[in-house]
């Protein structure tokens, strides 16, 4: 089998090649999923922070700074709520369910949350917008989401939204919702995270 | 192109071949191995089918009256990956095994030994999977997989050690898997008889090489995925985790980038085989070889583009719903030439009714319902309702066990001949067939029925109004059980002796295969047949 006659070698090693190119594809998936929907709005992901001349600005197309433009001819209802994951021994609620606005004006909300365990416990709030199509045009100015939070025990804490819904948002889109799932962060992973 | 081998490697060994369990063990002859790969498939199928008669027990009546809900979830998930990985897709492998080189005129795989280890990672593979129920009886662990098998975060990521158990399996039953295709490959494309041109290739290995090539494309793929959960549950990657940056949906779209062309996986190789089941019996050749190869090819292009149908209520938007929907629906062009060569093939031929004409037969009208009730689910305004219902369990038992398992027992009725030596008891056969079909369809066309009136799938409990069409459908499940007793014992008679068959055991039959005596010599081919 090994005689030097052996005439296999070179197909095992171009079917080889496309194991290994099929397995390093399932993990090229994982930012490229990111990416597409980052991109697109897809899955009702909004963008992570990015700072821009000093502000801390959130938002897909965020570089282009709050936009100056208020659209008055209409009105978006905005609904806020929250989820604490299971692991997380806090309670959240919003202080604002729900308002009308005109795209384009900046908007601050607050929700509340509490510690309800005797320790110190730290999380990480996850964003979702619905319909996904609003997605790329809901900014988040200053969001708790944009880092881990750390409550003390018992400790309660209002924790702010500033936001803008663009005045690009599609007409036919009346209502948002914009959804937070609270995450517990392991205390070992914390520092590693903040990376 | 075609290598012609002087001295087929284990020609050498004849002095001295071990005996006993050692010759299993060590054997790199295709025939034993083959034959290995088809009894393990056999014992597993046995293995998953007693695990789902305990599902059909509990849903029997409404209420828990056998086992917890957890013990369920269990049954149900380890017995579709015991069907899946170690039922369909041995038993494919066994075919392909026993056949190709006998229907390419070559003296053995060009892979022996990479063989034998493809075949002795399925024992232990198989093994991981099922041990956990094992540990929980003594207290270790909380019991096997109880995720589905679709293995969903964030579930699987709490899930306990069956999960990790579960994950260690799949990777063991992906290597040989890989191993098998590339095998395959490699001696299809070396090892065929001088003159033998890919276009004359039977179709059968037309069948099982795009099935090998999309195997090495997808499960690497899974075995990322199940590598990600693995790293997800014990080493502090958040690739699934949405608190850590991750997202479960993710977990979903890997899945069923392997999980859809899986089907066709399992499909293909039978896919393969039918028109030469259909054209012995009809005494006619093969209509439209050319068209149902191109049809393969399609179908195994297409396969990989379409995964998110299975997840169309998990969130998708809009245009994605559309694209999915639409080339899911495209698969049907190429299946449709598939039905229609198989029918204009025996299409007024001179047909016989011998066991394995039967189930092909049977095989197509059923996966023809597997394929039509496929279509409604791939609408993405129907499958709102559809979807994760018994309607989908129903759907897809069509597809796999009419299309796979009756499949795989139309080709062991139509090779077995070739194999033994003896033909086999057509009285046995013909009952087998006639219990199988009748009690299949009370089994699973209930399951259609109270899918569509809202029974979810994957719940050890249901409300009253399903209770009659649940205990039909566990009288038809327990039927179909244990008539494929009669099946394994056909089986071992035909092995033990009967009727001698000729080197052409059926008039019609066609091909390499039927040119050599029944059973063939330890070593075939030796000497490459020339071809026309």
């Amino acid at each position: 089998m090994s005689a030097p006659t052996f005439p296999h070698g070179r197909l095992i090693g171009k079917l080889a090649a496309i194991v290994v190119a099929s397995f390093a594809f399932g993990f090229a998936l994982v930012p490229l999923y990111d990416v597409f929907c980052a991109v697109t709005g897809f899955n009702g992901k909004t963008e992570g922070s990015r700072t821009v001349g000093g502000f801390s600005l959130g938002g897909f197309g965020a570089d282009a700074g709050p936009p100056s433009r208020i659209d008055r001819s209409r009105t978006v209802t905005v609904e806020f709520t929250g989820t604490v994951m299971p692991g997380l021994p806090w309670e959240m609620r919003p202080l604002t369910f729900s308002l009308e606005l005109h795209p384009g004006e900046m908007q601050l909300v607050k929700y509340l949350v509490r510690n309800t365990s005797a320790r110190a416990v730290t999380g990480q709030a996850v964003p979702s917008v619905t319909p996904g199509q609003a997605a790329q045009h809901f900014d988040k100015i200053e969001c708790f989401c944009f880092r881990q939070q750390t409550l003390a025990p018992g400790e309660s804490r209002e924790m702010p939204l500033a936001f803008i819904v663009k005045p690009e948002i599609g007409e036919d889109i009346r209502h948002v919702t914009i959804s937070y799932a609270f995450f517990g962060v392991a205390p070992v992973r914390a520092a590693a995270d903040r990376e | 192109m075609s290598y012609a081998p002087t001295a087929p490697h284990d020609t050498q060994h004849d002095g001295h071949t071990p005996s006993g369990l050692l010759r299993w063990l060590t054997t790199t002859n295709h025939k034993d191995i083959g034959t290995m790969y088809l009894l393990f498939s056999l014992l597993m199928f046995f293995v998953g089918g007693a695990m789902i008669l305990a599902v059909r027990a509990e849903l029997f009546q409404p209420g828990l009256q056998l086992m917890q809900p957890e013990f369920f979830n269990q049954l149900i998930g380890v017995h579709a990956l015991v069907m899946i990985f170690a039922a369909l897709m041995p038993a494919a492998t066994g075919f392909a095994n026993w056949q190709i080189p006998l229907m390419i005129g070559a003296p053995d795989m060009a892979l022996p030994r990479i063989n034998n280890l493809g075949f002795w990672l399925l024992p232990p593979a198989a093994l991981l999977l099922t041990l956990p129920f094992l540990l929980a009886v003594f207290g270790v662990g909380d019991g096997a997989v109880a995720t589905g098998w679709t293995l969903y975060a964030p579930l699987s990521v709490q899930g306990g050690l069956g999960v990790d158990f579960a994950i260690l399996a799949l990777h063991i039953f992906g290597i040989s898997s890989i191993l098998g295709s590339i095998n395959i490959i490699v001696t299809i494309f070396n090892l065929r008889a001088p003159g033998m041109t890919m276009m004359k290739l039977p179709i059968f290995c037309w069948g099982w090489l795009i099935t090998a090539f999309m195997l090495i494309a997808t499960i690497p793929v899974l075995a990322g995925a199940i590598t990600m959960l693995l790293t997800d549950r014990h080493f502090g990657t958040h690739f699934f985790n949405a608190g850590g940056g991750g997202d479960p949906i993710l977990f979903q779209h890997l899945f069923w980038f392997f999980g859809h062309p899986e089907v066709y996986i399992l499909l293909l190789p039978l896919w393969g085989l039918m028109p030469h089941v259909l054209a012995t019996f009809s005494r006619k050749p093969i209509y439209g070889y050319k068209a149902q190869v191109y049809a393969f090819i399609a179908i195994g292009v297409l396969s990989v583009i379409v995964w998110a149908h299975h997840i169309f209520t998990a969130g998708l938007p809009v245009p994605a719903l559309l694209y999915f929907m639409y080339s899911t629906m495209a698969i049907s062009v190429p299946l449709a030439v598939l039905f229609f060569c198989w029918i204009a093939t025996m299409w007024r031929g001179a047909m016989s009714f011998e066991t394995p004409m039967l189930f092909a037969q049977g095989f197509i009208v059923l996966f023809g319902v597997a394929g039509l009730t496929g279509l409604v689910l791939a609408d993405v305004a129907a499958d709102a309702q559809y979807h994760h219902s018994y309607f989908v369990v129903a759907h897809f038992h069509y597809a796999l066990f009419a299309g796979g398992i009756m499949g795989v027992m139309t080709g062991v009725y139509y090779w077995l001949p070739k194999w033994t030596g003896h033909m086999i008891d057509e009285r046995l056969g013909k009952l087998h067939f006639w219990l199988t079909i009748v009690s299949f369809n009370l089994a699973f066309m209930p399951q259609f029925f109270v899918g569509l009136a809202g029974m979810p799938r994957r719940i050890p409990d249901y409300a009253l109004q399903f209770a009659e069409f649940n205990a039909i459908s566990t009288v038809g499940a327990f039927i179909l059980g244990f008539s494929q007793l009669l099946f394994a014992y056909n089986v071992w008679k035909c092995m033990r002796g009967g009727e001698k068959a000729a080197g052409r055991a059926w008039e019609g039959a066609d091909g390499l295969e039927w040119e050599l005596a029944s059973p063939p010599p330890h070593h075939s081919w030796e000497t490459p047949p020339a071809i026309r």
